[in-house]
């Protein structure tokens, strides 16, 4: 596969699902304490999500994090737009705004 | 590795006048917490304020440090923090 086409799946990927993961490992098996913040977030909001595991293929999480200029994983994408990685998750969890938009993006996908 | 007063050195010349803590998680030297108090961050995102903050380090993310955790505040929050942590 080559980049192009890489960076063509993350394009894929980020615009059909409302709540996309990057992270290391998968949800069931975290291999990074951070990534394993962001799972427990979303399963304690109860929304579905979608995860990918970038430690599966070395490259992959060079041409995300290109995609976009973001330099750690986990990377947490609502909407196809990049709310940030797990201390960004964990304060809009904190303070409401995360709720506020995954209600906001369930809701979109249902129309 | 790297050194947290090296971290601490970079955040205060991007952040002029900022209170800059670095935290060492681990005692190994590449597990990080960094907090910045600035008031650059009046007025943007959470994701731009912390694209700021992971700028100076591009090269040294993935590579020395493994791991870097990001809190922000502007002035005017972190003074209600500090409140907040009296009461």
């Amino acid at each position: 596969m080559t980049k192009e086409d890489v960076l063509q799946n993350i394009e894929g990927e980020v615009a059909s699902n409302p709540i996309m993961v990057y992270m290391k490992g998968t949800p069931d098996f975290p291999q990074c304490g951070f990534s394993n913040r962001v799972v427990q977030i979303f399963r304690q909001l109860g929304v579905p999500f979608e995860a990918k595991n970038v430690l599966e293929d070395p490259q992959f999480r060079y041409i995300l994090q290109e995609y976009s200029n973001w330099p750690t994983i986990p990377q947490v994408f609502v909407n196809g737009k990049l709310i940030g990685g797990s201390d960004i998750c964990m304060e809009m969890y904190e303070n409401g705004e995360l709720q506020e938009l995954v209600k906001q993006a369930t809701t979109a996908e249902k129309q | 590795m790297m050194e947290p007063q090296e971290i601490k050195n970079r955040l205060e010349e991007t952040f002029e006048g900022a209170t800059v803590l670095v935290e060492d998680l681990t005692g190994t030297k590449d597990h990080f917490r960094v907090t910045v108090v600035s008031e650059q961050f009046e007025g943007k995102s959470l994701i731009d304020q912390h694209q700021l903050v992971y700028a100076p380090f591009k090269e040294e993310i993935g590579g020395p440090i493994h791991a870097f955790s990001i809190k922000t505040y502007t002035p005017e929050k972190w003074e209600e923090e500090q409140q907040t942590k009296i009461q």
